[in-house]
């Protein structure tokens, strides 16, 4: 492990949150997607954002990494406000290498995969931790070949991510966002780009990881998903969190109006 | 095997009378090129052979094909960090490599070197220190600096780079933006995920302009004989205008490079095959070179299985 995280994480508590969201706004010009948004995510706990199209769940999860830049309010992971630097008590805009290394234990798995193509499945999952955290080439190609055969893709680590199907490719996304060790996974829409049947193997493995107390955001339009291996269930709607709890309330007995018509439509 | 004729294997392909026409005319306008060559005395063929190995023009190429390297490689350096500048958020990098493209793509090359050349007509002395006529620490004199050869570097390289930028900012812009999203959310710098990530996926939109400009570079060159530099071209004019062997000096100059761009031709064609690996089925030259090879080396495993060939990208 590096030492990049241990600052941070030699202070949190068990019971301290992963995330803590609060206040947080953000507008593309004259559109306000993100109307001030409360959320904490605490260590192991599996948080599932629904919410219909448009309503601001991809932009919460990319401002949570810092990958979309909000206008106000603040986030922590781990404590560290990702994107920004502390110094004399006054907050400034942190430098480019530096909001680099606080964004190194969270792991991010896109809807569009994203893995790197000129690079084998094994390359990709290398490139961080030897890269980036320091780990010995041997020992990260060790651990990437676990990782596969957890992800069920033994062998295959001298394919290119296009010899691949839509549904290994997430699942050797899902095991490069594992081979950085995080203390926080993002899933945005994993599921959305795949053909009806190999979402099952994607969701399959990612209910590994929940069972497995990974801490995970998890934005989806899966409501069996939710109802299985969510802790919380958080509804957004038009830049708001309209409900949130555990799947049995939010899912079974949703008390909002915009929460019940959105449930409707999946019955 | 088929009673209705639909099985495609017993499909045959209509006699084309224009195609077979338009060879016949083909192979006779080729013969009557031939037959000029060979024919015609003022093509003075012993005269092209003796000068096509002469050391002198053995020079001159020498001069020419560095000339073009350099230029080349500097000028794609430059145009890196133009591109990356041309893309960055940052708006002076941005503005002040826009108006260096503007003005380096908008100017003639020619005129350009010539400036270059005569630069100590404008600026006697180069130094640092106090600028506005302050006190200088170190100054050289112009005319020192500037040879032929430092003129003809300058005018190239600062050239290319301006095309060079635009070339490799296509190349980054070809690139999903989904790919340096990932590496920067996996905690890249923007610097590393361009290095890493975007710039070798890059490569394959980037390498075949590079190729044109290559090309364009070795020809340009020879524009540099308006400063005196001593290039193939150069060199050429001056032998006829002693000897008065025109046509067969100008067809030695020819011959050099059409075998440098073809031999160009033939390295970037592997270069591209390289950056293609990740990428589903190559063909042309390189491939056929590659099972040429494997066919030998797999000798004694025949049978193996197809899909290995295009799975061995990177054998
Ligand atoms: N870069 C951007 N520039 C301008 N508008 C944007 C940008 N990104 C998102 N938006 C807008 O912000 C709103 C919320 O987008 P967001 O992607 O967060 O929604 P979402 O809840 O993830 O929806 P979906 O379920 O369709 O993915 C949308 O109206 C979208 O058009
Ligand atoms: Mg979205």
């Amino acid at each position: 492990m590096s030492q990049t995280g241990t600052t941070t994480r030699a202070g949190t508590t068990a019971d301290h949150p992963v995330v803590c969201a609060r206040g947080v706004r953000k507008s593309f010009g004259d559109l306000q997607v993100l109307k001030g948004i409360d959320l904490d995510v605490r260590r192991g706990e599996v948080v599932v954002v629904l919410g219909p199209s448009g309503s601001g769940k991809s932009t919460l999860l990319r401002c949570i990494n810092h990958l979309e830049v909000m206008d106000a309010g603040w986030i922590t992971v781990d404590g560290v406000q990702i994107g920004y630097e502390s110094r004399g008590g006054r907050l400034f805009h942190a430098r480019d290498s530096v909001i680099a290394r606080q964004r190194q234990r969270v792991g991010m798995v896109f809807q569009q995969f994203n893995l790197f193509g000129h690079m084998t499945v094994l390359e990709n999952l290398i490139e961080a931790p030897v890269g980036l955290h320091g780990v010995p080439r041997d020992e990260a190609v060790r651990r990437a070949r676990r990782l596969l055969a957890q992800v069920g893709l033994e062998g295959r680590e001298d394919s290119y991510p296009r010899q691949l199907s839509g549904g290994q490719q997430q699942r050797v996304a899902i095991a490069r966002a594992l081979a950085i060790e995080p203390d926080l996974l993002l899933f945005d829409e994993p599921t959305s780009a795949l053909d009806p049947e190999l979402v099952g193997e994607v969701l399959g493995t990612m209910r590994e990881l929940a069972a497995a107390g990974y801490t995970m955001v998890v934005v989806t339009h899966e409501i069996s998903f939710a109802r299985e291996a969510a802790d919380t269930v958080v509804f957004m709607d038009d830049g708001v969190i309209v409900e949130q709890g555990p799947p049995e309330d939010v899912l079974g007995n949703p008390q909002e109006e915009r929460t019940k018509a959105f449930l409707q439509r999946f019955l | 095997m088929d009673a209705d004729g639909r099985d495609v294997a017993g499909a045959r392909h209509t006699f084309r009378w224009g195609q077979w026409a338009a060879r016949v005319v083909v192979l006779v306008v080729a013969a009557m090129i031939v037959h000029f060559l060979v024919t015609n005395p003022n093509f003075e063929w012993g005269t092209v052979w003796a000068w096509f190995r002469a050391p002198s023009i053995g020079r001159a190429l020498w001069t020419t094909l560095w000339l073009a390297a350099v230029s080349m490689v500097l000028g794609t350096l430059l145009g890196v960090f133009l591109a990356v500048a041309r893309m960055s958020a940052n708006r002076l990098l941005n503005g002040l490599a826009g108006v260096y493209i503007w003005f380096f793509r908008g100017t003639p090359l020619l005129v350009q070197l010539i400036f270059w050349f005569n630069l100590a007509a404008l600026l006697p002395q180069i130094g640092i220190g106090v600028p506005f006529g302050g006190p200088k620490l170190v100054s050289w004199s112009t005319n020192d600096l500037i040879t032929p050869l430092t003129a003809a570097i300058l005018g190239l390289a600062l050239n290319e780079a301006a095309y060079m930028a635009e070339v490799i900012r296509g190349g980054l812009l070809s690139v999903d933006p989904g790919q340096r999203e990932a590496a920067r959310a996996f905690g890249m710098s923007s610097g590393r995920a361009l290095r890493r990530v975007v710039l070798p996926q890059a490569m394959r939109a980037i390498i075949p302009p590079t190729g044109n400009q290559l090309i364009s570079m070795v020809k340009a060159t020879s524009q540099v004989s308006v400063i005196a530099m001593a290039d193939l071209l150069y060199t050429v004019q001056s032998v006829y205008n002693r000897t008065f062997e025109t046509i067969p000096l100008l067809i030695v100059a020819v011959l050099w490079y059409l075998i440098v761009t073809s031999v160009l031709n033939v390295v970037q064609a592997f270069i591209e095959d390289h950056y293609a690996r990740g990428e589903r089925g190559t063909t042309g030259l390189p491939a056929m070179v590659r099972r040429r090879l494997r066919g030998r080396r797999g000798a004694g495993r025949a049978g193996a299985p197809v899909t290995t060939i295009e799975q061995g990208d990177r054998a």
